[in-house]
């Protein structure tokens, strides 16, 4: 049923001569002007770009949108990606003309109405988190730690110190020791622990005054709560070090504990995760970070403050904080993804949070006791929010994780992570959320037991029903094609050494 | 209000099922002494025509600054948004997807982003340009990142003066913690003195930046900065503006080695400085580096054409500390939005949007000198925007804007320079969306 002509690459649809939007040259040559370009920077290129109508490109677009699975569209349960239902209102409100045509270099005093919103967003999150100190600053989860541990640093230098290193344990996002990285700092990973928490005894060999921040994710990746976390705060705290709590996990535990009251002292959120963004095939996000007040001096900015003038009145202002580390994007923050969150949490109030919460771990204990019977689930039959099952005793079978995957796809629903954490051998880390219903859920374990019964053949060659069967990785690495290329040639690569280049997904 | 789904007796059912009696025994694994015991203290819930009816309010109370005409710059534009942009992408298929890890089920979004990078590496001239970043500063942060990974230099880098002031303060940032000296070069007459800055270019620099048309709108002198980094065996980095590219040379036609800018101007909304897009690209050479998401064409296992994330080794989700850059969620709608829009305008609507900024930019320089109002603050060509010193205060040339129903800025002192601003002085953008009536009744209110 697909329309294949429409589907070709946009280059492919060109013709010379066509086009969609004009803006007509009449008004310049009424108005008598003309372009004053040096002629060294005058282009004397044609541009290459594709020549298209406006119904192709309506026709061409609306094809590929369904070559997609999504979140309106399908069961979506992509552990540690909080793909929650994005409701329809927040679109509307975004578009409000007050919010979306207001230019980042706007007077203050001509956007207060805007400016006590984001205000208020920044004190909601503080409450959400126990951490009152909040910038609204950073693009996305990854940058809000980034941030945070630039943050950290800045502080630790305000005392004369020149700590050295940051330490996560094995279950840790990919993110976080890329941003420890980033921000000069040598990376530590623990060793995995049997109970799939935090190592303690390797935590301890770890810890000394060169260890300037721990991150943790809490809950864990693995979807269980890190109940020894008020300890490890402590352990840190008597190094002089400080906890990082990843929020990529608040989805579990909104109005039920607070990272500032179980030991952290900075966090992230996503709000595109948390507080139903949406995700937009891969972003925007936003990362906003709450911190303790003693780093609130040091926080990114500018943020929003408020003030009482002379007369009385309320006055929202933005200003960096006064020992701020500065900016790490242009303008204030991601405010269309910002203002989501904040219809969001205004829709819900503290009740609703607490719901979300408690909803969403119900959904994740229910699928897990669904499952446990036909797959390992190596942490026990308890869970937070999600869950991760292992498919290691399938091997035998001839059956990976990868095939359970790509299976799923043919009966209509999108697969978990596979292969993240990577303390869990074909991993299969499922976050149902709590915008799901207990029918979803039941035809997802049913489909999961038939895929189990099935032909490991069958499912080695799955998924069968998708636009495209499983694509070939090594070729597209080894004769990379990156732009569209009438006649492929593709350009030599050299492969770095020791890595291999077809890699399982993961989030 | 909330958008849960299980009814009391589903609750039920699934607690036995999981065999514990209440939600709360499922929070048993939290301590006892780190639970809230009480409510978030949050404003109360509201109904979705309560929320309206507020935000309807607060969004009225600050619409006379989205009313008014824009004559605002300085590194986000009201270009216009051509009515399919917003059709395609308010499709639930994209802008509720995630990340295509699973490339059967997103052969949508991979194909998409894969024409979006063509579409940049097309507009730019250069070979290959990424998924996308998150916006233009962080965006030229990553660039330097990578030429300090990919010459091995990580003592200098060398950036005009008159790049953008957020983006510097942002390199800065960037590389808080990291021993590369970051040196300014002098701006003399609102574009770089390029002589002198050969002589802050050593054996040690990585990257030397330049913006294009620069902050102050005015034209660079790129094959300069091209050869002496070069010479020096650095990198050139340029930031473009994605919107003169059909009037301008391309970074591509000087040789430069990376092309990074801010993508707003595709296609995005304002909304108050973000989400934006982050547009990075680079020679071929230069691709093991790169940060963000590639996606590549390859073929299925029946020989057809499919889509894949390419090159992951590079990634924090498999490199983890050694990755080329943190990234991990990018701008993803933000670059469809861009895919359309440039879709839309062809080669033949770049060229006209092109002229139509820029000589409509002209014109109203022009009109505010012949009204006696000021001058240009620099004796240079400029493509769609210009700093303008006035004769009185930039505060009152704001207020008499705003009165009339048009906003101006920023004032140049609100930032930091390196060489001094004319006094008085503001950045005025002009686009494709003003016409000349609003030219001439903005120097009208001007002159009064």
């Amino acid at each position: 049923m697909e329309n294949q002509i429409a589907l070709q690459l946009l280059q492919d649809l060109s013709v010379p001569g066509r086009r969609a939007t004009a803006f007509p040259p009449e008004e310049l040559a009424e108005a008598g002007t003309s372009s004053q370009i040096p002629d060294e920077h005058r282009a004397d290129h044609t541009l290459s770009l594709p020549e298209l109508s406006e119904g192709d490109i309506v026709r061409h677009y609306v094809s590929l949108s369904q070559r997609n699975m999504s979140v309106d569209t399908h069961f979506y349960p992509l552990g540690s990606c909080t793909m929650k239902y994005n409701p329809k209102r927040h679109e509307r409100w975004a578009g409000m003309n007050g919010f979306i045509n207001a230019h980042p270099y706007a007077e203050a005093g001509d956007i207060q109405g805007l400016l006590a919103v984001l205000y208020e967003m920044q004190e909601m999150l503080g409450e959400i988190a126990g951490l009152p100190s909040v910038s609204l600053h950073p693009a996305a989860g990854a940058q809000g730690e980034f941030a945070a541990i630039l943050t950290a640093s800045a502080y630790f230098a305000s005392k004369g110190e020149d700590r050295k290193t940051v330490v996560f344990p094995a279950s840790a996002h990919g993110t976080n020791p890329a941003s420890a990285a980033m921000a000069g700092y040598k990376c530590v990973q623990l060793k995995p622990s049997s109970t799939g928490l935090v190592n303690l005894d390797d935590l301890k060999q770890h810890l000394s005054e060169e260890v300037a921040v721990f991150m943790i994710t809490n809950p864990n990746t693995i979807g269980l709560f890190e109940k020894d976390i008020q300890k490890i705060s402590e352990m840190l705290h008597d190094v002089g070090g400080l906890v990082y709590i990843d929020g990529a996990n608040m989805n579990a535990i909104l109005g039920k504990t607070r990272p500032g009251d179980f030991g952290g002292d900075m966090m992230h959120y996503n709000v595109h995760k948390t507080f139903t963004g949406p995700h937009g095939a891969g972003g925007p996000g936003s990362g906003p970070i709450a911190v303790r007040d003693f780093l609130g001096d040091y926080l990114p900015g500018p943020i929003v403050t408020r003030e009482t003038d002379a007369h009385g009145k309320t006055v929202y202002k933005m200003s960096k904080p006064p020992k701020s580390v500065g900016q790490l994007r242009s303008f204030i923050g991601n405010i269309g993804i910002l203002l989501r969150g904040y219809f969001y949490i205004r829709t819900l109030g503290g009740v609703g949070l607490r719901e979300v919460s408690e909803h969403a771990v119900l959904n994740a204990n229910y699928l897990l006791s669904q499952l446990k019977d036909v797959l390992d689930v190596p942490n026990g039959d308890r869970c937070m929010h999600e869950f991760v099952a292992s498919a290691a005793s399938l091997k035998k079978k001839g059956v990976t994780a990868m095939d359970i995957a790509k299976r799923l796809l043919d009966y209509g629903f999108h697969a978990p992570t596979v292969y993240f954490p990577l303390v869990i051998p074909e991993a299969m880390m499922m976050e149902p959320t709590e915008t799901e219903s207990k029918l979803t859920l039941d035809r997802f374990a049913d489909t999961i037991k038939n895929i189990l019964a099935e032909d490991p053949e069958t499912l080695r060659a799955a998924p069968h029903t998708t636009p495209v069967t499983r694509p070939d990785e090594v070729k597209a690495a080894r004769e990379p094609v990156l732009s569209y290329c009438p006649c492929p040639t593709p350009f030599e690569v050299e492969a770095p050494t020791g890595v291999k280049e077809s890699v399982p997904s993961y989030i | 209000m909330s958008y849960l789904f299980a009814t009391p007796e589903e609750q039920q059912q699934m607690l036995a099922a999981i065999g514990v009696e209440s939600l709360d025994e499922l929070f048993e694994q939290l301590p006892e002494d780190v639970r809230l015991n009480r409510e978030l203290d949050l404003p109360p819930a509201l109904s979705e025509i309560e929320l309206d009816r507020m935000l309807r309010k607060i969004s009225s109370d600050f619409a006379t600054h989205g009313d008014r005409v824009c004559f605002q710059g300085g590194g986000a534009y009201d270009h216009f948004i051509p009515a399919t942009v917003d059709e395609i992408c308010s499709r639930g298929e994209f802008y509720t997807a995630y990340t295509p890890y699973q490339p059967e089920a997103s052969q949508g979004t991979l194909q998409a982003f894969f024409e979006f990078q063509s579409l940049i590496t097309a507009l730019t001239g250069m070979d290959v340009a990424n998924a996308s970043l998150y916006e233009g500063a962080s965006a030229l942060a990553e660039a330097i990142i990578m030429a300090i990974r990919s010459t091995n230099r990580g003592g200098r880098v060398v950036i005009s003066g008159s790049v953008h002031p957020e983006y510097i303060e942002t390199v800065r940032t960037y590389l808080m913690r990291n021993n590369c000296e970051i040196v300014i070069a002098d701006v003399v007459d609102g574009v770089t003195d390029w002589q002198q800055a050969g002589s802050l270019i050593n054996d040690q620099t990585a990257a030397v930046v330049v913006q294009h048309p620069n902050f102050f709108g005015c034209f660079e002198d790129v094959k300069a900065v091209v050869d002496q980094a070069h010479a020096a065996g650095a990198l050139a980095i340029e930031v473009f503006d994605p919107v003169s590219l059909g009037v301008v040379k391309r970074p591509g036609d000087y040789g430069i080695d990376i092309a990074v800018a801010e993508g707003q101007s595709l296609g995005i909304p304002l909304q108050f400085g973000g989400p934006y897009l982050g547009i990075l690209a680079c020679r071929e050479k230069f691709v093991r580096k790169m940060p963000g998401r590639l996606i590549g064409q390859t073929v299925d296992r029946d020989g057809r054409r499919a889509f894949v994330l390419n090159f992951q080794t590079r990634e924090q989700h498999i490199r983890r500390d050694k990755a080329t850059s943190n990234i991990c969620t990018n701008q993803g709608l933000m670059a469809l939005r861009a895919s359309v829009y440039i879709s839309q305008l062809g080669p033949k609507g770049f060229v006209e949007l092109g002229d139509q900024c820029h000589q409509k930019a002209a014109a109203l320089a022009d009109r505010l000198t012949e009204a006696g109002v000021g001058q240009l603050a620099y004796a240079q060509p400029f493509f769609k925007e210009f700093v303008f010193q006035f004769n009185r205060p930039a505060a009152e040339v704001i207020a008499a804007a705003q009165k009339a129903g048009f906003n101006l800025g920023p004032v140049l002192n609100r930032f930091e320079f390196q060489n001094p601003i004319p006094e008085n002085s503001l950045l005025i953008a002009v686009t494709e969306k003003r016409t000349f009536d609003e030219i001439d009744r903005l120097v009208a209110a001007l002159s009064r």
